[in-house]
């Protein structure tokens, strides 16, 4: 009976574990979404410059070393030992916090009702600008980030059931949970997370009430910010700072036509869902298709979506009055 | 600072209403080429029922959206409690305590009627996200008084049964109803209704009408409204705007506007939808 494998368990439970990070990036996409109809094609990019910019902090380097270099002739490229890794993640997010406000003085402000097409292009573009802002701030050599969660197999799990379970990935499934939860519990009842959640169903009504659009765009993309470093130092600690991270948000795209784009339990599940399949599929039918499913089989399961249920599990259906 | 700003004023039936919390000054409203306010200048008193009316096209709901900060004219001036007001931007003119509602219904559909009454309350609400955080029990106290407002608001608007419904599942007069009692929550001292009545039957009709008249009665709240039906109109407004092409062509009691020959020949004397 497979229910006492443990090996099918080992399956599931890492299924598990992979679809909370691919949750946490889709989570980015969809509290943007929700909020201002925003497609935000630059949400990978933002984990990039986040997991960046906190290496940067903790191992002291300079930014733009390399640009003070040329115009300056500086040739510093560290101010010291850099410093603890809890002060270097608060300050990323004061860095993430003042990028969120310049996105929205910068791009948003004057792009406000235009075309949710033009927005998307305008993130693209904003895509491309930060890669290249990492870049110049803070090198493209890959990094290493240690942010001291604790590595290897879990000890406790193979010695009892004989399972093995990284435990950097339930340390990042235990984190993931708490930011989901604690974003829950602002949204439901806290005066801010009521106001975005007004925005979200309708702008006019909501300016009417006395939000300001142009506060709670800075502070969902706050949010995002922070939901991208959490996703950035996850992703970067299990494979390092790199500039591919920004490619895990082709990862989120599954998840979001299976969850649907306005709803956050439907990026969880839909996370957890992809997550799981990826890993059975691979491990049940891959061998007798020749393995490396796991690069497609997402897409494969988006795809059906897209067919039967375009809207997701728990997006909003959508209607076209005439 | 005009001298109607002081002297009250004695409506038909006999009613004292307040000197003027409201003046709009010459406003011209251009969208490209299309004028849709041509020079248009009134004012609406304190405690009062003001109605707007005209055929469909005239400016009526530009005007309110001028008002409200949605339009800025491109000429003319809005005073709001003796003050020049400088363009603002919608959510601080709800801050000055004008709230509206609107001709497609505009709630929160997601929300329960309870939720879109409370966000009703946003001017109300002072604690700031890290004040709920850390603050429990100051923002618990404001929270609970807050809804006790809103709770007063659904017994005014008979509207208990529905409180846990998510709105977006209502019947259109009852949307129409929550909408009002979410600019209710503001406790405005203008309130603005573009055509609180589209839409609805008789009944929902006389129903809104005394809604719209108890709100004025009993909290003293200054109203402003466009509607459509006549009969409404004349029965509920203590003043009337009328307004034909983007101009005014009437200003005055109801009694006057129905004696008035330039807005018999413009509106009363066609047949209006």
């Amino acid at each position: 009976m497979f229910l006492f494998d443990p090996f099918f368990w080992e399956v599931v439970i890492s299924g598990l574990l992979a679809g909370v990070m691919y949750a946490l990036v889709a989570l980015g996409f969809v509290l943007i979404f929700k909020a201002s109809g925003i497609f935000n094609f630059a949400q990978g990019v933002l984990a990039l410059f986040a997991a960046l910019t906190l290496v940067g902090f903790q191992t002291g380097q300079i930014p733009f070393a390399h640009l003070l270099e040329a115009l300056f002739g500086l040739h510093a490229s560290h101010w010291g030992e850099g410093m603890n890794t809890v002060l270097a993640l608060f300050l990323s997010l004061v860095v993430m916090i003042g990028l969120a406000w310049l996105i929205v003085k910068i791009v948003l402000r004057p792009l406000v009702n235009q075309e949710g097409i033009i927005l998307f292009m305008a993130t693209i573009g904003l895509a491309f600008v930060l890669e290249g802002v990492g870049d110049l701030m803070w090198g493209a050599n890959v990094k290493r980030l240690d942010v001291g969660l604790p590595e290897g197999p879990s000890d406790f799990l193979l010695d009892n059931t004989g399972m093995f379970i990284e435990k950097l990935e339930i340390s990042a499934a235990v984190v993931a949970i708490i930011l989901v939860v604690t974003l829950m519990i602002f949204s439901q009842y806290t005066k801010m997370g009521r106001a975005l959640r007004a925005v979200a169903d309708d702008h006019q009504a909501a300016l009417s009430v006395g939000i300001s659009l142009e506060t709670i765009w800075w502070v969902v993309w706050s949010i995002s910010g922070l939901v991208a470093l959490v996703a950035g130092v996850m992703w970067g600690a299990k494979s390092g700072v790199q500039f591919s991270l920004s490619l895990i948000a082709l990862k989120a795209l599954p998840v979001l036509m299976l969850g649907g784009f306005t709803s956050i339990p439907g990026a969880i599940i839909g996370g957890l869902m992809i997550g799981v399949g990826e890993k059975m599929f691979e491990f049940y039918i891959g061998p007798m298709i020749g393995g490396a499913t796991e690069n497609w089989f997402a897409y494969m399961l988006a795809l059906l979506f897209l067919l039967f249920r375009p809207q997701g599990l728990f997006g909003e259906k959508i209607i076209e009055r005439v | 600072m005009s001298l109607k700003a002081v002297e009250t004023f004695v409506t038909e039936d006999g009613r004292s209403i307040g000197p003027v919390i409201l003046e709009v000054k010459d406003i011209t409203l251009k969208f490209g080429g299309v004028t849709a306010i041509q020079n248009i200048s009134f004012d609406i008193r304190g405690g009062e029922v003001r109605a707007i009316i005209g055929p469909n096209g005239a400016g009526k709901s530009s005007m309110l959206n001028v008002i409200n900060g949605f339009y800025h004219p491109q000429e003319g001036e809005v005073w709001f409690k003796n003050e020049l007001r400088a363009p603002m931007k919608p959510y601080q003119i709800a801050y000055q305590g004008i709230a509206r509602t609107f001709q497609n219904i505009a709630l929160f559909k997601g929300m329960s009627t309870l939720d879109n009454i409370m966000t009703g309350r946003f001017t109300h609400m002072s604690s700031g996200i890290f004040a709920q955080a850390w603050w429990k029990g100051a923002a618990e106290k404001e929270e609970f008084s807050n809804r006790e407002k809103v709770e007063q608001i659904i017994d005014f608007l008979e509207i208990q049964k529905i409180r846990k419904t998510e709105v977006g599942r209502l019947p259109y007069g009852l949307q129409k109803r929550v909408e009002l009692g979410r600019a209710l929550a503001a406790e405005p001292r203008l309130l603005l209704l573009d055509e609180p009545m589209a839409g609805m039957n008789v009944e929902e009709k006389e129903d809104m009408s005394r809604f719209i008249l108890d709100v004025n009665e009993e909290f003293g709240t200054t109203v402003a409204l466009i509607e459509h039906d006549m009969g409404v109109v004349m029965d509920i407004a203590d003043r009337v705007v009328v307004m034909d092409y983007g101009k005014k062509i009437g200003d005055g009691t109801p009694e006057e506007i129905r004696k008035n020959q330039v807005v018999i020949d413009a509106y009363l004397g066609i047949s209006h939808d």
